[in-house]
């Protein structure tokens, strides 16, 4: 199974993506930013924890821990520049 | 409370809006209406376009989310919110907020309220294009502590 990240703002120029499906079996967003964590430097750095950036579980903004299903759309937000 | 939110590329009018807003408001005494455009800024090099980015789906709820919030505050009986999205030049009209309630003091505060949810906390993310074809993301400012504690909540 499988899930989809999409990426937004100054996060799509650091990790070089805007959107991708990554194989998942399961588990919460800290298993998730462990695992991009691990991806390497730029998203070591882009997604260290003290960094102020949010996530979206199947259009849900999500605080603390949280499970993430098989099939999900995950939004991985920067701070807001908006308005 | 009557509540519209629309996040759009293409432009709005603003007479149009409020004409439509006022056949929604019932017998509201105030309409405020605050329209943002974008600043040509004073950069070295000059803007030629600012960038917006949002999450369909995401950015409207929270929108809306916050307009209940309002209406929950003061006596608000009809919002209309477009925010635009993708390439604006300088000068383009880029946010319309439109509050009716029954008086001027729920209606200023409402929209005030709204304006300043909008710029601190609703999912934007604004790039600035400049005339010799250099780009950079605009950085949460340390000014705006306050909108990323919320972030961190």
């Amino acid at each position: 199974m499988s899930i989809t990240l999409l990426y937004f703002g100054v996060l799509k120029d650091t990790l070089g993506c805007s959107t991708e499906t990554l194989a998942w079996d399961g588990g919460t967003t800290a298993t998730l930013l462990d695992l991009l964590r691990g991806r390497g430097e730029d998203w070591a750095l882009a997604l260290a924890p003290g960094k102020v950036f949010r996530l979206v579980v199947n259009q849900q903004i999500v605080r603390g821990d949280a499970a993430i299903p098989e099939g999900a759309e995950v939004g991985i937000l920067p701070p807001v520049t908006g308005g | 409370m009557y509540c519209d939110i629309t996040v759009q590329t293409a432009t709005f009018d603003l007479g149009a809006e409020e004409l439509a807003l006022r056949a929604q408001a019932g017998d509201a005494g105030a309409l405020v209406a605050f329209q943002g455009m974008v600043r040509a800024h004073d950069e070295a090099v000059p803007l030629a376009a600012l960038f917006l980015e949002h999450y369909p789906g995401v950015t409207e709820a929270e929108i809306r989310r916050i307009a209940e919030q309002a209406a929950a505050r003061w006596p608000v009986s009809a919002c209309r919110v477009i925010h635009r999205v993708g390439a604006l030049a300088p000068g383009e009209p880029i946010v319309l907020v439109l509050i009716a309630a029954g008086h001027r003091a729920g209606a200023f505060a409402a929209a005030e309220y709204l304006m300043d949810y909008l710029k601190t906390q609703a999912p934007f993310w604004k790039r600035e294009d400049f005339v010799d074809g250099s780009s950079r993301w605009v950085e949460a400012k340390a000014s705006d502590d306050a909108a990323c504690g919320r972030w961190h909540d």
